[in-house]
């Protein structure tokens, strides 16, 4: 019963999506109120409907309900119950169910929260949300139908995946995706934006938010996911230039262009246009992330299944999204009106470098990605594209990225005084040349890229440090008044500065984890002591274990340093019965940034076991940048110019104080 | 993600044991010629794997393909000469980092040709706008305009 009702609601939402599709289109036409709020009823009902359905497909597999096909697959009577939620979106059929569910999640939000938002605008926007919303109903429902029954119900399931039975898969498809869906908000605006002809500093304003959150999302998905691969995996690495990541990545780095350019938007109502064709280019990436994913084209272990009508499915309606929007796009761009001059040299003028940068950054990784499937498509050559690619041409891009970064929000808007900032930046510039200086010395000799790098990321860190001491007048004002000021400075400063700091954070982890990463590969008898970067590692034993759906063999390490014991690490090896494959479970220490990492390999005859043990000097501060990008996002999104839904709130309150 | 595959795709099509990326018996005894062994092998795919470098990979190929370029090493081999060897061998395929010729011309060329392309641009733009825009002076009054504004300037002179 609860398949079919599952099934039958997803129906319904598809029926509502078609309406929606169309009914506030023809009132925006005659300018009807009443057909145009059939938007908002229709949305919010949509969200219910799929919720109801994406709840069907939890509770079927919560209780292992086998006579479902989807369920028999990728579920198992004795997982833990965590991965039996969390499954649902380990297989293609249901993580297609989430994707819809956040779509009309994001519309319900929209129609619940757009009363600021002029009714023909709100009207166009759910519209162009329902095309989205109709197009992937039915991709479901034609080839990718999650509650279809077995004839012959099977009394054990298939189990899922041994490698997805982890924390990491209830948190980073349903951040990826909310970043991901959520960039069709900034679509659906773009779209209808074109559609009416008419964009102004307002619609600038109404995007940013949506966008904010979309890559919030994004910011931390991707982090998540890196963060995955890398104790999962076993092989300590965190980035591998996959076409799946890479299908991540392109949408991010559109996405941040996008933010930089709405505040050009929203601050000088200027870069309309390109701000149009950002917000439309960011999700045909997540759309063509999404296909590339979902088809098969690219084999990996996001493409849960092979399949090619799905795979033509998709393609077709990445063909018409794309399509369709950039012919809009094409057809109405001109006749919106340029405004706001401003002076190469100044605030905008950073902002169009920014996106100039991060522009060329996402297409040289579509190219990547793209460039070899091209090749053996249509000149029958095969050839391969990766991370040595990367390093040489995305890398340069994003260093220059880097170093423009301080200056930005250091410029004034219209005309900025470059030698000023950079006279500003003096001191930001000389603590990075100090760092340089100290860690070559340091370091003695090696390559010199590493510490130059790292130099970077202090100049980075250093010149946001700079801005917020200006901006709040330390050292310079009473420390009084530069509480008070740091205080009245808006939400969104200090949003930027996060941010920018933790993209330098972000920049020294990468760097000290790829250059002064030590590695000990070796086979090791019990009571051997390894010696990785100071640490002893004692091999005390191994040892079987019976999990819940699995047998787990762990190896018992003693770490100490200089003779002090400090800890006890545990990896294992885990073989799943019903699927019979294995997963490496490192085991990892943390002291304070820095980490130690420990991979089991095979058992020899003699008893002895193959191991990798890792010392990643501040490997986690390449996450904890993301995070605190994300951190900075949050802060913008509070500020109250931006605030989702009424941003009047604040007055009201003001006038009812009493006078003093 | 892909080594996850490519670790399943060889537990489950092969049936072999898990094998891990480089294994100590692989381990060259000279330290300089391993560090080049590993550089070699990171830029060297797996082509059983997707976009997976042999440095990464546990497939058995993967480690048919160290073992190999630890011998050419061996040999006394530059790093250009293995990887030519290689290349004779499997083709382009196995390079991570492809070589700069005609079908990857414009691969490589990308970025250097959308930054020039989008700086130009952006120089055009800016120099026609700034001509046309409000900050340059714009058109010199027309003879009316000249006229009307000089009865304004006297009618306030009057008054004042």
């Amino acid at each position: 019963m609860i398949a079919e009702a599952g099934h039958y609601a997803l129906v319904l939402a598809l029926a509502l999506a078609l309406i929606q599709s169309f009914v506030p289109l023809i009132g925006a036409r005659l300018r009807d109120p009443a057909l145009m709020n059939v938007a908002r009823s229709t949305a919010l009902a949509q969200l219910l409907f799929v919720g109801a359905s994406f709840i069907a497909l939890v509770t079927l597999h919560v209780s292992s309900d086998f006579s479902v096909a989807n369920v028999y697959e990728n579920s198992h009577s004795m997982k833990p119950l965590i991965y039996k939620i969390t499954g649902v979106w380990g297989n293609h059929e249901g993580s297609m169910l989430l994707w819809v569910s956040i779509l009309a999640l994001f519309g319900g939000l929209v129609a619940a929260f757009g009363n600021n938002l002029p009714l023909s605008l709100r009207a166009h926007v759910l519209s162009v949300q329902a095309w989205i919303a109709s197009a992937f109903y039915l991709f479901i429902l034609i080839t990718s139908n999650p509650f279809l029954r077995i004839a012959n119900p099977p009394i054990e399931g298939r189990d899922l995946n041994p490698v997805l039975q982890d924390i990491g898969l209830a948190v980073h498809p349903p951040m990826l995706y909310l970043g991901y869906v959520g960039f069709s908000i900034s679509f659906s605006f773009a779209i209808a934006a074109l559609i009416e002809g008419r964009i102004d500093a307002a619609w600038a304003r109404w995007v940013r938010p949506w966008t904010l959150v979309a890559w919030i999302f994004l910011t931390l998905g991707i982090a998540m996911g890196s963060y995955w691969a890398y104790y999962e995996l076993g092989w300590g690495g965190w980035w591998f230039w996959d076409p799946v990541e890479n299908a991540s990545l392109m949408p991010w780095l559109a996405g941040t262009a996008l933010l930089h350019s709405a505040l050009v938007m929203e601050k000088r109502n200027a870069l309309k246009v390109w701000t149009i064709l950002l917000s439309i280019l960011t999700f045909s990436l997540s759309l063509l992330g999404t296909f590339l994913v979902r088809s098969g084209v690219i084999t990996s272990v996001h493409a849960f299944a092979n399949d090619p009508t799905r795979g033509v499915f998709i393609l077709l309606i990445l063909c018409l999204f794309i399509g369709g929007s950039l012919s809009l796009f094409a057809g109405r761009a001109t006749s919106l009106k340029q405004g706001g001059l401003f002076a190469p040299i100044s605030r905008e003028g950073a902002l169009v470098l920014n996106n100039l940068l991060l522009t060329v950054a996402c297409a040289v990784v579509l190219f990547g990605t793209l460039y070899p499937l091209a090749m053996e498509v249509l000149a029958d050559f095969k050839m391969s594209v990766g991370a040595p690619f990367y390093n040489l041409t995305f890398v340069p891009l994003f260093a220059l990225l880097l170093l423009a970064v301080p200056f930005g929000p250091m410029l004034a808007w219209k005309r900025g005084d470059l030698l000023g900032v950079t006279q500003r930046l003096l001191a930001a510039g000389v603590a990075g040349l100090v760092v340089v200086a100290i860690v070559w010395a340091w370091t003695r000799g090696g390559s010199a890229l590493a510490p130059l790098a790292i130099g970077l990321g202090v100049f980075v860190i250093a010149g946001v440090v700079t801005d917020l001491v200006e901006r709040t007048g330390l050292f310079r004002l009473p420390f009084a008044t530069t509480l008070h000021r740091a205080r009245g400075l808006p939400r969104s400063a200090w949003g930027t500065a996060f941010a920018h700091a933790g993209l330098g954070i972000a920049l020294i982890g990468i760097v000290c984890e790829t250059t002064w990463n030590s590695e000990y590969i070796a086979t090791m008898k019990p009571n051997d002591v390894a010696q990785v970067a100071g640490y002893d590692l004692k091999l005390d034993g191994l040892l079987e274990r019976q999990g819940p759906n699995y047998r787990e063999m762990v190896a018992q390490f003693q770490v100490s340093k200089g003779g002090e014991p400090l800890s006890v690490m545990t990896p294992s090896k885990r073989s799943f019965t019903t699927r019979g494959a294995s997963t490496t479970e490192a085991a990892l220490l943390t002291r304070g940034a820095s980490q130690l990492y420990i991979s089991l390999g095979d058992v020899t005859a003699e008893g002895a076991i193959a191991v990798r043990i890792y010392h990643k000097p501040f490997v986690l501060l390449i996450w904890w940048g993301p995070v605190l990008m994300a951190f900075g996002g949050v802060l913008s999104l509070s500020d109250r110019r931006l605030r989702v839904g009424a941003p009047k709130p604040a007055r009201a309150k003001q006038r009812l104080q009493p006078a003093e | 993600m892909r080594r996850m595959m490519a670790a399943i795709v060889a537990l489950m099509l092969l049936a072999v044991p898990a094998v891990h990326a480089v294994q100590p018996d692989e381990i060259m005894s000279d330290p300089v010629k391993e560090a080049r062994a590993r550089e070699l092998s990171r830029e060297l795919r797996c082509m059983v794997c997707q976009n997976q470098s042999i440095d990464d990979s546990d497939a058995p190929l993967a480690r048919d393909l160290r073992l190999l370029v630890r011998e050419r090493i061996a040999a006394g081999d530059s790093n250009s000469q293995v990887i030519d060897f290689l290349v004779a061998r499997y083709g382009e395929f196995v390079l991570l980092k492809p070589r700069f010729e005609r079908q990857t011309i414009l691969l490589w060329l990308l970025a250097p040709l959308l930054l020039a392309g989008g700086g130009f641009a952006l120089w055009r733009q800016n120099r026609r706008r700034s001509r046309s825009g409000a900050d340059v002076p714009a058109s010199p009054l027309t003879p009316e305009e000249e006229a009307r504004l000089a009865a304004l300037m006297s009618d306030e002179a009057k008054s004042s």
